[in-house]
């Protein structure tokens, strides 16, 4: 079932604004949590995450100008659960070009699930320091956690069925049910 | 008084002749061959050819020395199902037969298994080492006829030449693997662009052929007689149908795998397609073909060569070379010789049997009063080779999976059946 | 992917994937820690049957930056001659869990022998004079590293010296020419195969004739047992016609790499200490090696392409 004969039936669970005014509130939150940009670093998880963290990280730069805060892009594919019980394909090679050790690095990623992808996310950043803290933002929680993980940013709780596809990008999230999920 | 056994409705093919007849034969004789002929034994040979028994020039037996291998009595039985009542035994034994004992053991070992005349060869030189002759009057009174240290050439052309000249006055027939040593060093195949892929040391064309030039005009000089083994180019064929022309006396055979398989075979790294000489290419094998159908070549022998399972699980450059053949030759041969079927038998049993000087009770005519050393084959019966299933100790077969057309079906030494549809008797 | 067994083997897509996979393997070594689980519970075992500590290292290294479990067997081929066959070692190590051999013989063709008695991934780090394709992609990646070229069209690369002899020269030919350098061997005429006649080569005997014209110059090593052999009249005459000279140094375009397998017989091939060379990347082949045997790894134990088609 390809997206586009889908596109009929998925809903819209947030549109362009709502995005852009959730990310423009998670920034402010992530300033606020953390009384100031001081030690702040901000990693997207590849590929859904790395363009809200460039957008998050733009965001606090407009609100502490005086502070450029350091970004970065994590692969999970190889820290993952579930090599070799699936084909694995990588995504873009990962970019932390600072050093992490004390800084609290704020985890960014569209969709939060199951939570194995940011239980990996924090395996990987261990490769490259000790941070002093760890905190999570997400665009979208849909919900159905398999890990004992949490958010500590959330652009929008979203209930949805395990069989539902979300996607969320510049332009909206959006739902698409499984034709095959029994209703 | 033993049984008499009568062959029905057999095809016999004889020199000048060609019927369906039945043949008889009683004690360890043919005492008639006609129509409508009754005895103790029916063996029933319809859509068959009817021959005389198959002799092979060429057979590596392994005992004394690698028993592990093959012993005589497993190598008999694998050549009377593939249709030979005589084996001529390569003497690379260890001991090696150079000496009368050995040659006496040789020959009572054959007796004994009883199921085909194993004719020991003698060496040429002491040991097959190339150094000095090997006692070759003696052995010659003993009752020896071929000569050859094959698995390897005598590289000495000196002490060829002698060899030649004291073959001469024996009256004994000289036999060459024809390979100069320091042109083939840690050669797994033929010299080729596979090889050049492969990055193995090549056994280039030449090595082969300077031999046989070698021979040709030392046998001009000498006068004597020589037989080659196992040709395998293009080029060795040319050289000894121009000595043929020029009268001397040379004969040569081939292998049913030089006529089959090429050196392609190698690319697959299976040591069971590693042979010395080495498989070539197809032009070769056309013009070997050739050879066998102008008569420049007189024999297919098998150089049957067991090794035992371990031997050809290592690496291609350590495995030992050679094939299995008694038991494949004959599907082969009718499958990809090119030849008629009447030519088949001179090639493999005429022919030989002459060129072993055992033609009194081999390879002759299918008449009433010949000792009955006889082989029944079935010129169009396919069968696949199974090399668990063969009677050779060994499995080293290249054929596995091959389709054959051709298969013995009964074998008869000395007026006993040694083999009966297709099954050894013993 | 189940096995890495030549280049030929490999193809153009599989050449081009591990080197794009390198690249992630890279990283991970740039990284502090530089280890990631992606193989964690599979076992890596190195059947040496040649001496090579620098090739078995590195294997073992990219195998624990994995995650994954090594196992090391130095087996002296007498030892297998002497009763146990290569068959029983295989079948042995592999019932004790293994998931890959990395396999090095002085015999052609046993990473193909081995495959049909054990049901573990074969990796050939060197069968004879036959193939490296380990050592290949090594060489590719540290070209496409120095150039950024994606492909080599319009590259031409010299190999010089025992072309024969050489399997790091038969991975190489056709990793270049797949990746679409114009490749030209440099040998005197007994250090070449009887006929590559079929090869996409083309070939000199005078290094001096096109050193000047070349991107990549990439210098065989010379046994000394082949003058020994015949193939060379003496070890002076091949550094003389064949070696890398200060001279030729100078002769080399500006930017030309100079690239060596190793290891190297100084004053045979180089006459020239290879850190006093602008453009050598020979240093670079060595700190490749790791990244470009992970990716390997990888790509034959955790991507799951063998398992085939799910997603």
């Amino acid at each position: 079932m390809s997206k586009s004969e889908s596109s009929s039936t998925s809903r819209e669970a947030m549109t362009a604004a709502d995005v852009r005014r959730a990310i423009v509130r998670i920034a402010h939150e992530i300033v606020e949590r953390n009384h100031g940009v001081d030690g702040l670093a901000i990693v997207g998880l590849q590929r859904g995450g790395t363009w809200i963290a460039e957008e998050i990280a733009a965001q606090i730069n407009n609100i502490e100008k005086e502070v450029k805060v350091p970004v970065g892009a994590l692969d999970v594919s190889l820290h993952r659960d579930d090599i070799g019980m699936r084909p694995v394909s990588l995504g873009a090679i990962s970019n932390i070009p600072f050093d992490l050790s004390g800084a609290t690095v704020v985890v960014v990623d569209d969709v939060l699930y199951t939570g194995r992808t940011v239980r990996a996310a924090m395996e990987g950043l261990n490769n490259y320091g000790r941070p002093r803290a760890v905190q999570l933002a997400v665009l979208v929680d849909r919900g159905h956690r398999e890990l004992p993980i949490r958010p500590d940013f959330v652009g929008k709780n979203l209930p949805t069925h395990r069989a539902d596809e979300v996607s969320a990008t510049r332009d909206g999230v959006f739902v698409t049910p499984n034709p095959q999920a029994k209703p | 008084m033993s049984k008499s056994v009568v062959i029905k409705g057999g095809t016999v093919i004889n020199r000048n002749s060609q019927e369906v007849a039945d043949v008889k034969i009683e004690n360890d004789c043919v005492t008639e061959v006609g129509k409508n002929l009754k005895g103790d034994i029916h063996l029933d040979a319809s859509g068959c050819i009817v021959s005389s028994g198959f002799v092979d020039l060429h057979a590596h037996l392994r005992e004394p020395g690698k028993e592990e291998a093959e012993t005589i009595e497993t190598g008999s039985r694998a050549g009377a199902l593939g249709g030979y009542t005589a084996l001529v035994a390569m003497p690379n034994t260890d001991p090696p037969q150079d000496s009368v004992a050995v040659i006496d053991f040789v020959r009572e070992q054959g007796k004994r298994a009883g199921l085909v005349d194993v004719v020991p060869s003698g060496c040429i030189t002491l040991g097959r080492q190339g150094e000095s002759l090997a006692p070759m009057a003696e052995l010659a009174n003993a009752g020896v006829t071929l000569f050859t240290d094959d698995g390897n050439g005598v590289q000495d052309a000196a002490l060829m030449r002698r060899a030649l000249e004291y073959a001469k006055g024996l009256g004994i027939t000289l036999a060459q693997h024809c390979e100069v040593a320091e042109l083939t060093k840690g050669a797994v195949m033929n010299e080729c662009s596979c090889c050049t892929d492969l990055g193995l040391p090549g056994w280039p064309a030449i090595a082969e052929e300077l031999m046989v030039f070698r021979d040709i005009e030392l046998v001009r000089i000498t006068g004597a007689s020589m037989h080659f083994l196992h040709l395998s180019t293009m080029r060795s064929v040319d050289l000894v149908r121009a000595a043929k022309r020029d009268g001397l006396a040379i004969t040569a055979e081939v292998t049913p795998h030089h006529l089959s398989l090429t050196q392609e075979l190698l690319a697959s790294y299976n040591p069971v397609f590693k042979v010395n000489p080495p498989l070539r290419s197809i032009e070769d094998i056309r013009a070997l073909k050739a050879g066998l159908l102008d008569g420049t070549i007189d024999a297919i022998a098998t150089d049957h060569a067991p090794h035992p399972r371990r031997d050809k699980e290592m690496s291609l450059d350590m495995a030992p070379p050679g094939m299995l053949g008694l038991e494949t030759a004959l599907g082969v041969v009718l499958a990809e010789g090119g030849c008629e079927i009447r030519d088949v038998i001179a090639l493999m049993s005429w022919n030989p049997a002459k060129i072993a000087r055992i033609d009194a009770e081999h390879g002759r005519d299918v008449v009433a009063g010949i000792k009955a050393n006889l082989c029944v084959f079935d010129p169009q019966l396919t069968w696949s080779v199974d090399p668990e299933r063969l009677a050779s100790k060994s499995i080293n077969t290249p054929y596995v999976g091959r389709t054959l057309r051709g298969r013995v079906r009964h074998t008869i030494f000395k007026g006993t059946a040694t083999v009966i549809d297709g099954q050894a008797q013993k | 992917m189940k096995h890495l067994r030549s280049i030929d083997e490999l193809g153009l897509d599989g050449l081009t994937g591990l080197l794009q996979l390198t690249d992630h393997m890279a990283e991970i070594n740039q990284r502090p820690v530089p280890k990631v689980p992606a193989l964690r519970g599979r076992t890596v075992a190195s059947l040496f049957f040649e001496d090579s500590t620098r090739t078995r290292l590195s294997f073992e290294t990219a195998a624990k930056r994995l995650s994954a479990d090594t196992m090391t067997f130095n087996v002296s081929t007498s030892s297998v001659n002497k009763g146990e066959s290569l068959r029983d070692t295989v079948a042995t190590i592999t019932d004790m869990g293994v998931d890959a051999f990395v396999v090095r013989h002085k015999s052609v063709g046993i990473p193909w022998q081995i495959s049909q008695w054990t049901s573990a991934s074969i990796i050939n780090a060197g069968d004879g004079a036959h193939q490296h394709p380990t050592q290949a992609l090594v060489d590719c990646y540290t070209i496409r590293e120095a150039t950024h070229a994606q492909n080599f069209s319009g590259m031409k690369i010299a190999i010089v010296g025992d072309i024969k002899h050489s399997r790091v020269a038969r991975s190489n030919i056709q990793a270049f020419t797949l990746l679409g350098a114009s490749v030209v061997l440099v040998a005197p005429p007994t250090l070449l195969p009887p006929d590559v006649s079929h090869w996409p080569v083309s070939v000199s005997h005078k290094l001096d004739e096109i050193i000047d014209k070349v991107d990549v110059l990439y210098m065989l090593r010379l046994q000394s047992e082949r003058m020994a052999q015949g193939h060379v009249p003496t070890l002076r005459e091949y550094s003389e016609q064949y070696g890398l000279t200060h001279k030729r140094v100078l002769a080399l375009k500006s930017d030309a790499i100079v690239m060596h397998p190793g290891p190297m017989n100084r004053g045979v091939e180089m006459q020239i200490d290879p850190s006093d060379v602008k453009n050598s990347l020979i240093h670079r082949q060595v700190a490749n090696g790791v990244s470009v045997r992970m990716a390997v790894l990888f790509e034959l134990l955790g991507s799951g392409s063998s398992l085939g088609g799910q997603a």
